[in-house]
């Protein structure tokens, strides 16, 4: 009786989870899939306590109870900071996993016979996968948050690459003989838990920032299996079906973000992006058009059609709002205002989505790259606030330019391009921008916050008078 | 023997090969499941996708449950417990998220905050 209580609880849980990603397909059945998430949940942690070997409801409820009081401040984290808490929370997934992992091993010491080729196999991938996603997540958490001690640029060193992969192999070599000989050689499991460790945090060293979206979501992924590699272990079809949703779904944003990035996974793993920084900087001088606020708000004012492409600039000067009230004043004058959404643009995927939604922009305007750069040419403004390398047009033809292949916003094919920067100071990647210098742009220089809300003003107090 | 699977740490008696080659079974098409769940996931939500899947992956807190809820060494119910508080923390701050991020997503015509 027992036995069918908690497989069906498990059951309905592996088909509520399909189905709560499923719903995530439409923003309007979306918290219905949240909903089913909590229910299945719900199921599985109670199927889970039915088990009658459970006897320590003290430490289970106390356990609880801190996973209450860390996750809900968790999940007040503004918009801005929801990458970092991403992160923390892949570290806390790898972590359990690697505690699990560390727990079964001590226990079958005791126990020989549980030491099957399989389980031993599948434990020791667990145990690295749980590990490494556990201190790599924290380095990524850290990067993002500008932690101090953390160097944001990519740190490189000779023979970086082939130190991390040799320390991943010796990892992965004392799991072979771990498998071998489980109970024997039980010194090397803990060697593999450091080297894991290690492995982590070299890993994300030399990864700079404007890497982090494709890097989360690969983490993303090492999170899943490593609960797929625990049902392995555990013999448990429910953690391998939860563990390999998220896993697969870590995998598709990876090589979203790598598209969008023109990468490959390697690329961004042993890349170092930031290396190509120096060499870029010797251009001619060339001179920018300025535009004064003035002037924007009466270009803006004649337009039928603009379009808005924001970047992380945008969200660093917090200038969400201002953008909303800008969009309301152009949409009171009946101006088409779209917003040209870039995959890459934001610390993760979809950030930029989840930004302008709070601002309470509708999303039926916030436009996926590929839907709006059709439209490009008949757009009469194309205003940029705080992106810059998505809307180079380096990146088409200039093959020299680290850039170069990279799918971008196709700004510089409006009829008119405005762009909001701080100065001229080339942006993340330190590439220097061609659409500043088109014939056709104009720059407004400050901060992103500031200059929109001049624009608001212009629009609001001299609306009528021009 | 029945109540032998479920107690996760009986032994080696039901995880022979067969076992695990239909583990794998499972673990193949619930991949393809997820593959072809998650291309259809809007764009708009990839965020909030990613929040909702770090609070399913924390599935793990089954088997925290049975490590720190069973009678083992206080060392082991140690570890169990911390990989159970981790669990619970991923679970409650990432269904409270998504569902928080999810609500700010207006329709077209319904713009303003209620």
């Amino acid at each position: 009786m027992t036995f069918w209580l908690i497989e069906g609880a498990y059951l309905v849980a592996s088909a509520l989870f399909v189905m709560s990603l499923y719903w995530m397909n439409d923003p309007r059945t979306a918290r219905r899939g949240v909903g089913a998430g909590v229910v299945a949940m719900t199921l599985a942690i109670a199927g889970t306590l039915l088990n009658p070997g459970i006897v320590n409801w003290g430490w289970i409820a106390g356990a609880v109870a801190v996973g209450f009081l860390l996750g809900v401040p968790l999940s007040w984290v503004p918009l801005t900071a929801v990458p970092q808490r991403t992160a923390v929370s892949h570290a806390f997934g790898g972590l359990a996993a690697g505690l699990v992992g560390v727990a079964k091993f001590s226990l079958w010491q005791g126990e020989p016979e549980s030491f099957t080729a399989f389980r031993t196999f599948a434990l020791v991938a667990e145990v690295i996968l749980g590990f490494l996603t556990f201190t790599g997540s924290l380095m990524a958490a850290g990067k993002l948050q500008e932690v101090k001690w953390i160097p944001q640029r990519p740190v490189t060193y000779p023979f970086q690459n082939q130190a991390n992969i040799g320390l991943l192999l010796v990892a992965v070599a004392c799991g072979f003989a771990l498998v071998w000989k489980p109970v024997e050689l039980a010194a090397l499991f803990p060697v593999i838990v450091v080297l894991a460790l290690a492995f982590g945090i070299l890993l994300i060293i030399p990864i700079g920032g404007a890497d982090m979206p494709t890097v989360i979501s690969l983490l993303n992924s090492y999170a899943g299996l490593s609960a797929v590699a625990m049902g392995f272990v555990l013999d448990n079809k429910l953690l391998v079906i939860a563990g390999a949703l998220d896993g697969s779904s870590g995998l598709i944003l990876s090589i979203i973000m790598c598209r969008a990035m023109n990468r490959s996974f390697t690329n961004v793993l042993f890349g170092a992006f930031g290396q190509v920084q120096q060499k870029a900087g010797a251009a001619e001088v060339r001179t920018a058009k300025r535009e004064t606020p003035e002037g924007a708000a009466q270009i803006l004012e004649m337009a039928s059609q603009v379009v808005i492409v924001p970047g992380y600039g945008m969200a660093v000067a917090q200038a969400q709002q201002r953008v909303r009230e800008l969009y309301d004043e152009l949409t009171k004058r009946r101006i088409e205002v779209k917003f040209a959404i870039h995959p890459v643009a934001g610390r993760m995927p979809g950030h930029m989505n989840v930004l302008l939604a709070e601002a309470d922009i509708p999303y039926d305007k916030l436009v996926e790259m590929d839907d709006i750069n059709p439209e490009m040419p008949q757009t009469d403004v194309v205003l940029v606030i705080g992106a810059n390398d998505v809307v180079n047009p380096a990146a088409r033809h200039d093959k020299a330019s680290p850039i170069f292949g990279m799918p971008i916003i196709d700004a510089d094919k409006a009829r008119m391009c405005l762009a909001i920067k701080r100065s001229m100071n080339p942006g993340f990647a330190g590439i220097e921008n061609e659409l500043y210098f088109a014939d056709r742009t104009y720059m407004l220089f400050g901060d992103a916050k500031a200059v929109v809300g001049d624009l608001v003003k212009q629009l609001a107090g001299g609306s009528g008078l021009h | 023997m029945p109540l032998g699977p479920l107690l996760l740490s009986t032994g080696a008696t039901e995880a022979g090969p067969a076992a695990f080659a239909s583990l794998l079974f499972v673990f193949l098409l619930a991949t393809f499941i997820g593959l072809g769940v998650v291309t259809r996931v809007s764009r708009l939500l990839h965020t909030p996708l990613m929040s909702l899947t770090n609070a399913i992956s924390a599935i793990a807190v089954v088997a925290s449950i049975v490590i720190a809820g069973q009678d083992h060494p206080p060392v082991i119910t140690l570890l169990g417990a911390i990989a159970l508080a981790a669990s619970m923390t991923n679970i409650v701050s990432g269904f409270l998220i998504t569902d928080r991020m999810l609500k700010m997503f207006k329709r077209p015509g319904e713009e303003k905050r209620p």
